[in-house]
């Protein structure tokens, strides 16, 4: 893990993305910048774009015009393969774990970028963060509940010891209870020296996590600012929040 | 509830007639006799009784204490995957008696049946060559018979310009097939499912098209020679005809044709085991692992950094390698080659292996090889109804273990009670250091 970066500027940058469906503009001169050991959020709607954002980063679809600069380099033509080796891990929507896998399977998935040499080490830091998982270690994945296959989900992104995660919809399908504890996770792992970029539709949960946070209306970034002014926002509060 | 289960069991006995009556019916209720029709209703009233009194029979049979319990044996083992616990009986010495007893078959089997035996292992290694593509990798190749062929015309073709021998060949084959393999996964990286099952259908067609229709470099439909294999220059046949010595000679024994397939029934059933026990260590190495992962979700493995290319491409490869192997000792052991066998019915039959041996489990792989192989010997009594009756009991394997013969089981990494020790071990100094 590289703790010191001497590289000046943020993390990941966005400058004035575009990215298409086909004919279909999904994304429209989109401008984001992650700063190391910051917990972002973005918010909006369904089919604001805020999936295809993420997808983005990992090249799929690929940008039509602007840059995604990480650490200052543009790795918006790298191979997916690549920008995991960057230290840059996907917990993604639906949790798309490996069902018939057991959990020590998808685990071992996990290290993929790094190879297998801290495995030992770093599936006793995540059976700490995550008790159930242990328990469950040699049952197949896909026998687990929904909040339990969201957490080996991201164990199984925290085992390639990633500066960066990005989470897509973290609580999407969970009960309450369980949503809340996967807040609790992220604030954990945000703990650990992490930066965190969250896709979220839960406005209230992701923006009283998060430092920072952007809302995309239309594939446009619409608003951003501190969290905390965005959660006082009239226009917020009404159209994500429900409030008046 | 006694009322109830009667009143099912006439309705199932009464729909039962219905169908087979009309099933049967125009077949053999009607008989062509000149220009018109001979009825003989009665002679399918008769066979829709038969059929409805086997129904019923059946029915009260899994109705009785022993027909429930064997149903729920039968049934139960539909939740798919077992995990190993790790703390298992070593199998090794049941493994090295079969082991021994497979080195030993020849001594005790006549020529026909090993004869068969071959056969069955020759299907093996398909088998388990398709077995990387479609249980493991999850990629479904409808054409896998093409680097059957490549082996095997590698052999006689090799032999006829080149003068390669078998060894040489056995060699050879797997890297040429592997090639092929390549040739094929370039195009079809980017498929899935449906697309890819018929672009590989069309690859497998090509091959024997290009095989049937190059008369002059594979001698076309007419086939193509195979030399007889060698021993270090021992040859087994009457006469040497490769420039070496017959075997029976050099050992001082008399001649018999049955040595030849004692040789390939021994390097051929020593060749399964390595493969066998290479397909084992791949699936718990790195790369087997990719490729399960690949077959279950390949957006959520490209996420993690699995180069899908290279998984797919070395998927294809090491399946197309053990195919590429099985067509040599198919070539020796026929001693000619002609397209007629790799037509696509061999490509269902491999995939047939495959599927009912359970997708990815090699145990259930070589099981159903040998099933099939020997099924259609056994059957040889039913003459005609052979191929009637193979299916049939395709069909009912497939409802009773839609899985497959042999469950997939995952491998236990970490045996449940070394490792909680193992684990206790190392949060000590964690603790220690909290502190």
């Amino acid at each position: 893990m590289s703790t010191t970066e001497t590289t000046a500027g943020p993390l990941l940058q966005f400058e004035s993305v575009h990215a298409h469906y086909g004919p279909v503009e999904a994304l429209k001169a989109v401008d984001v910048q992650i700063s190391k050991g910051e917990i972002v959020s973005l918010i909006g709607a369904n089919g604001a774009g805020k999936t295809t954002l993420l997808a983005t980063i990992f090249g799929a679809p690929r940008t039509s015009s602007g840059r995604i600069l990480h650490r200052g380099e543009d790795i918006s033509t790298l191979p997916t393969n690549r920008i995991s080796r960057r230290g840059i891990a996907l917990v993604p929507e639906g949790r798309q774990i490996f069902q018939d896998m057991t959990v020590e399977e998808n685990l071992m998935m996990g290290t993929t970028p790094i190879g297998m040499g801290h495995f030992e080490e770093d599936r006793a830091q995540m059976f700490d963060l995550f008790p159930r998982l242990k328990e469950r270690r040699s049952q197949t994945a896909g026998t687990m509940s929904g909040g339990e296959q969201q957490m080996l989900a991201i164990a199984r992104a925290m085992m390639a010891r990633p500066e960066l995660i990005l989470f897509d919809e973290p609580s999407l399908g969970l009960a309450p209870l369980v949503v809340k504890r996967v807040f609790e996770v992220l604030a954990e792992i945000a703990a650990m020296g992490k930066t965190i970029f969250l896709v979220e539709q839960n406005a209230n949960h992701a923006l009283k996590l998060s430092q920072r946070a952007y809302v995309m209306v239309n594939g446009r970034i619409h608003l951003s600012g501190e969290s905390a002014a965005l959660l006082d926002n009239a226009e917020v509060r009404k159209a994500y929040l429900g409030l008046h | 509830m006694q009322n109830n289960r009667l009143a099912s069991l006439l309705k199932e006995a009464v729909l039962t007639f219905v169908i087979s009556l009309i099933l049967f019916g125009p077949i053999s209720g009607l008989v062509l006799d000149g220009f018109g029709f001979r009825n003989e209703l009665g002679r399918s009233v008769t066979l829709a009784a038969i059929i409805t009194a086997g129904r019923v029979l059946v029915s009260l049979a899994g109705m009785s204490e022993i027909g429930k319990r064997l149903r729920s044996r039968l049934t139960s083992s539909n939740s798919g995957v077992t995990v190993n616990t790790g703390q298992e009986r070593s199998p090794l010495l049941p493994l090295a008696v079969l082991f021994l007893a497979g080195l030993a078959l020849p001594f005790f089997a006549d020529k026909y049946f090993l004869g068969i035996a071959i056969l069955a292992l020759i299907y093996c290694l398909l088998g388990l060559g398709l077995n990387i593509v479609v249980g493991l990798a999850g990629l479904l190749d409808l054409g896998f018979v093409a680097f059957y062929a490549v082996g095997a015309y590698l052999l006689a073709l090799g032999y006829q310009y080149l003068g390669l021998g078998f060894w040489s060949a056995l060699v050879i084959a797997p890297f040429l097939a592997g090639l092929f393999g390549m040739v094929l996964a370039f195009p079809v990286l980017k498929m899935h499912g449906d697309y890819l099952a018929i672009v590989t259908l069309g690859f497998g067609e090509i091959i024997r098209l290009v095989l049937n229709n190059w008369l002059e470099f594979t001698g076309g439909p007419n086939g193509a020679p195979v030399p007889a294999p060698t021993l270090f220059g021992l040859e087994f046949t009457r006469t040497a005809k490769q420039g070496g010595v017959p075997i029976h000679e050099f050992l001082g024994i008399s001649y018999s044709g049955d040595y030849k397939f004692w040789f390939i029934y021994v390097v051929l059933f020593l060749v399964v085991c390595a493969v066998i026990y290479a397909v084992h260590r791949l699936r718990v190495m790195p790369l087997g692992r990719m490729w399960e992962a690949l077959r279950e979700d390949e957006i959520a493995c490209r996420s993690l950094g699995v180069n899908h290319v290279f998984t797919k491409l070395s998927a294809f490869m090491l399946g197309a390698s053990t195919g590429g192997i099985a067509g040599v000792f198919f070539a020796v052991h026929q001693g000619f080659v002609n397209p007629t066998s790799f037509t696509f019915f061999e490509s269902a039959l491999i995939l047939a292996i495959v599927v009912l041996g359970g997708l990815g489990s090699t145990v259930g792989v070589v099981l159903a090889a040998i099933v099939l192989t020997i099924l259609p010997e056994l059957l040889r009594d039913f003459a005609e109804y052979r191929v009637l009756v193979f299916g049939i009991l395709m069909v009912v394997m497939m409802i009773w273990k839609p899985r497959g013969l042999v469950r997939l089981t995952r491998p236990a990494f970490f045996p449940s009670s070394h490792s909680e020790a193992g684990i206790a071990l190392r949060l000590e100094p964690q603790t220690e250091a909290g502190r």
